[in-house]
């Protein structure tokens, strides 16, 4: 029997305030433990919270930037359940009334195409704190400093068939956030972070099969492995016969499996109610109408705008503006040279290259706009060969000044000079005249590789500075003229 | 509406509260008297009555986004029964 995998995703994303959702703790990452642990964060007695404008915002801004509804009038809710990371013994949420509603989020995928997902709902709530298990024999160390960190908890319905389109949702939900600055959205770090509800039911069925939830994936790859090893574990229950057991899942990237959570279990009973020490967050049209005039370009807009102002591929677009300083550094470079596909091709090989092996992101490169857009116009007016102008690259990346100085103090200029070029082309001739016979005797398939040889040796005495097309066109006449 | 005092030890184990077996009786029929009230409140007719999340007709007052606080860490943790390092410890919780 062939199985069709239903999905949906709920994504919990920290947002980038200065300080907590209801609290003026400082919400920054790896502080000491508890030094950002204030007496509402820790559910002191008698403590209140108040909540964060720019949680509000930040929250208001993602609905509309997916065009959702915003609910004007939404409300905070208790989520009762114990663990020690939770000092209050309830989470707040909201879980009757959330401040986004349903909307459509349309995802790019790598073909180019658009993939609707339905979103259901978008929640404020606060983060616990973490449980470290592993440092004090026989005992949990508590760091509540993460306790009170806004969260925005994201949920779609089961739209998702496949783990490339999982994948593809969170990196554009990733690319959004980071757009909009309401998050920084790292998962390593935790800053978003994903849940997987995952059922399988028989291709062509309508109906939908038992669900589990794997809990707290944190990386893009991740995800596709939990989803191919949960899959292939329901699979090979239902297969046998065995039904699958509603439960909360945790993926173990070592063994590369999920394995249940049992504990989670017994208290799967949230009691949610009304926080009673919050009253409604109420929105006016004025003010959402106020965040909307103030949103940036987003990822979908600004891939439409670069396909049409640069003529750049669906492909090239979408992957430039992945993040909005890949997509500032490909504008500034435009405006110092006008060849758009040109620095997208180097944005995207090369530069791309530098910056994963180094593991730093486009901001921080030593390679700045206006040094590969210098690059880029020395390659497109002929003064450097596309090979020189990778040697050119390596130099700007070890910082050794514009494209201009390197090619001046290297002397890297593309020699185009057609006397000396038939000099060179002489002189190579000269030294390997049993090729040259060789050539002369060959068949036309044959002679294409003798070529190569003579393009390699005119190449190497010219320390790579010939113009490769010139030396072609000399190479080949001299050649076949005796 | 009727509970059975398994309903009472499930309920209990959610609030991490300790019944004596000796007294679950008694507790599972005063728990069973709150929900009858409760039941009974349920008669009223609310239709078209907007649900009430709070008793103050007021709006959330919002804070602006500043830290305002600094670390108290030592004396936040003085009633702590027990620290290390920073960290708060408590009896070994795992998955």
């Amino acid at each position: 029997m062939s199985w069709e995998t239903v999905m949906g995703l709920e994504v919990h994303l920290q947002l980038a305030t200065a300080s907590k959702i209801f609290s003026g703790a400082a919400n920054k990452f790896g502080a000491d433990p508890n030094s950002q642990a204030c007496a509402v964060d820790l559910g002191m007695p008698g403590m209140l919270p108040v909540l964060n404008e720019q949680a509000v915002r930040y929250a208001v801004m993602f609905g509309l930037g997916i065009d959702a509804r915003i609910g004007k009038r939404s409300i905070f809710d208790r989520k009762n359940y114990f663990y020690p990371d939770l000092p209050k013994g309830y989470q707040v949420s909201q879980f009757f009334e959330p401040i986004v509603c349903e909307g459509v989020f349309q995802v790019p995928l790598s073909d180019g195409s658009l993939f609707p997902i339905r979103i259901t709902r978008a929640h404020l709530e606060e983060d616990a704190g973490k449980s470290v298990h592993d440092r004090f024999p026989g005992q949990t160390g508590v760091d509540l400093n993460r306790a009170g960190t806004p969260l925005l908890e994201i949920v779609t319905e089961p739209d998702f068939r496949t783990a490339e389109q999982a994948v593809a949702y969170l990196k554009a939900l990733h690319s959004l956030v980071t757009y909009l600055g309401i998050s920084d959205g790292n998962m390593a770090e935790g800053s978003m972070r994903c849940d997987i509800n995952l059922s399988l039911r028989p291709t062509g069925s309508d109906s939908y099969g038992t669900r589990t939830e794997i809990k707290n994936v944190n990386s893009f790859r991740f995800v596709e492995k939990a989803i191919a090893a949960e899959t292939a574990r329901q699979q090979e229950l239902l297969e046998d016969g065995v039904s699958i057991v509603q439960e909360t899942r945790l993926y173990d990237a070592d063994r590369d499996e999920t394995r249940s959570m049992r504990s989670k279990e017994v208290a799967n009973d949230y009691r949610y109610f009304p926080e009673p020490d919050l009253l409604p967050i109420v929105l006016t049209d004025d003010y959402i109408d106020s965040v909307r005039q103030a949103l940036p370009e987003l990822p979908a807009a600004k891939r439409e705008r670069f396909i049409a102002q640069y003529q750049l591929s669906d492909y090239d677009a979408a992957l430039l503006v992945s993040s909005p300083d890949m997509a500032a550094y490909f504008e500034k470079a435009v405006t110092l040279c006008d060849e758009p596909k040109a620095i997208a091709n180097w944005m995207l090989g090369d530069l791309s290259a530098a910056l994963n092996k180094e593991g730093i992101p486009v901001s921080q490169s030593p390679v700045e706009p206006q040094n590969l857009a210098g690059l880029v116009a020395r390659i497109t007016d002929g003064t450097l060969s596309s090979k020189l102008g990778k040697q050119v690259f390596e130099a700007l990346w070890q910082g050794e000044g514009s494209a201009d100085q390197i090619i001046e103090a290297r002397g890297l200029r593309q020699v185009s000079d057609t006397g000396a070029l038939e000099k060179l082309v002489a002189d190579v001739m000269s030294e390997n005249q049993d090729q040259v016979a060789q050539y002369r005797a060959a068949d036309s398939s044959k002679q294409k590789k003798l070529i190569g040889f003579f393009v390699g040796q005119i190449m190497k005495a010219s320390k790579g500075q010939a113009n490769p097309q010139l030396i072609n066109k000399i190479l080949t006449e001299a050649l076949d003229s005796d | 509406m009727p509970v059975t005092t398994e309903d009472v030890a499930q309920v209990a184990l959610l609030a991490r509260l300790s019944i004596p077996e000796e007294t679950m009786e008694d507790v599972t029929g005063r728990f069973t008297r709150v929900l009858e009230l409760v039941a009974e409140l349920q008669q009223v007719d609310t239709d078209g009555v907007v649900p009430m999340s709070n008793p103050h007709d007021m709006e959330q007052r919002l804070r602006a986004d500043a830290v305002t606080e600094e670390n108290r860490r030592d004396e936040l943790q003085k009633p702590a029964p027990s620290v290390e390092d920073g960290y708060f410890l408590v009896p070994r919780v795992i998955d």
